[in-house]
């Protein structure tokens, strides 16, 4: 699927991806500054941006954050998700 | 433009969603059964619910001129109760026979535990039985990966169930593909903070085609937007999309795969 009349992806994403690249760069400051770098996420987030680097960085970023499992897991002790696989070797 | 929202909990929304809703160019609502929020307590408060999104939602609903449509289930996030679920898949079938039900829904994985299996196989076994329709949510954040590729697996193992009448929602870019290749149906929600942004769901539509992809709201109690789905519309638009293209994504399909179901009756323009 493909527009008839395409626009150019830079004049309409520069802004927005700008804002959310500051953002990024905001977050973990605040992070390092408040002294909760040790936190597994954290680790897993700073993981994930050096896929910013690959071919397909969206699909690997999502895989980074992924639990790489393949096997049913014996019971669900909890309902929520964290964002972020905690097993993933530091 | 006319549009068609798949997956919305309208349980939890206010009718200032449904107005905004119907002057937005909604022509149908399709509420799939889903976790409260809290764990209910026996199957007697899924009794009601059923009927609450049998009998009383679609008329708040047609207080607003929308047809209303439901699915029904227990959820994965209570399934981890495998007495309590199979009490509830037992009052199904007697649901089923209402007019506004589409099919099975929204079953699947949170966890990805033995007991959500356990339970998301009897779904997809009363499916089978009742020749119904399939929606089914895949997990959340981490657990998405491992949890679409488990429910693919098995719902492919099923000779029974014909992937073109199975939805699989909640993809993102990393789970596309397998469920893509798998022959189903595909759902693209439209979170703020969560599964999919309207961009990143366009560029999926982009990489994949429209012809098996929706996308949907889920609205609920939860950050949504109700809205979302013309939203994302205003964004193909943005990206040069003419009005044709919109009506195929927005309306032309989700009617398509809808319309398997005998129950899903809109007055179609």
């Amino acid at each position: 699927m493909k527009p008839k009349n395409k626009q150019n992806t830079v004049d309409l994403y520069y802004m927005e991806a700008r804002a959310k690249l500051i953002d990024i760069a905001a977050f973990m400051d605040r992070v390092e500054r408040d002294g909760f770098t040790d936190d597994f996420r954290y680790s897993a987030f700073k993981d994930a941006l050096k896929e910013l680097d690959s071919d397909s960085r969206t699909q690997n970023v999502l895989l980074s954050l992924s639990d790489p499992t393949t096997e049913l897991i014996p019971a669900a002790t909890t309902k929520a998700a964290s964002g972020a696989w905690p097993d993933k070797p530091q | 433009m006319r549009y068609i929202e798949p997956h919305a909990h309208m349980v939890s929304r206010t009718t200032d969603d449904y107005m905004a809703m119907v002057i937005a160019g909604c022509k149908a609502v399709c509420e799939p059964a889903f976790w409260a929020g809290y764990d209910r307590s026996s199957a007697h408060g899924f009794y009601d619910y059923f009927c609450q999104l049998t009998d009383y939602e679609p008329k708040r609903a047609a207080k607003f001129g929308l047809p209303h449509f439901s699915w029904l289930c227990i959820n994965p996030k209570e399934s981890e109760d495998i007495k309590l679920a199979e009490e509830v898949i037992a009052l199904i079938p007697e649901f089923l026979k209402k007019d506004n039900v589409l099919g099975i829904g929204e079953i699947g994985l949170n966890k990805n535990s033995r007991n959500e299996m356990t339970i998301l196989e009897k779904h997809v076994n009363l499916a089978a039985e009742h020749d119904q329709l399939i929606l089914v949510h895949t997990p959340h954040l981490e657990d998405k990966l491992k949890g679409t590729q488990l429910i693919v697996d098995m719902i492919k193992s099923d000779s029974r169930i014909d992937p073109g009448k199975v939805l699989i929602d909640h993809l993102e870019e990393h789970t596309a593909k397998i469920v893509m290749d798998a022959g189903f149906w595909g759902g693209l929600t439209l979170y703020p903070e969560s599964k999919c942004t309207s961009p990143r769901a366009v560029d999926i539509m982009e990489t994949y085609g429209a012809d098996r992809l929706w996308m949907n709201s889920a609205c609920d109690w939860g950050v949504s937007v109700p809205l979302a789905v013309p939203y994302a519309a205003q964004e193909m638009r943005r990206r040069g999309y003419d009005d044709e293209t919109l009506d195929k994504v927005f309306y032309q399909n989700p009617v398509r795969f809808l319309s398997q179901s005998p129950n899903f009756t809109i007055e179609k323009e």
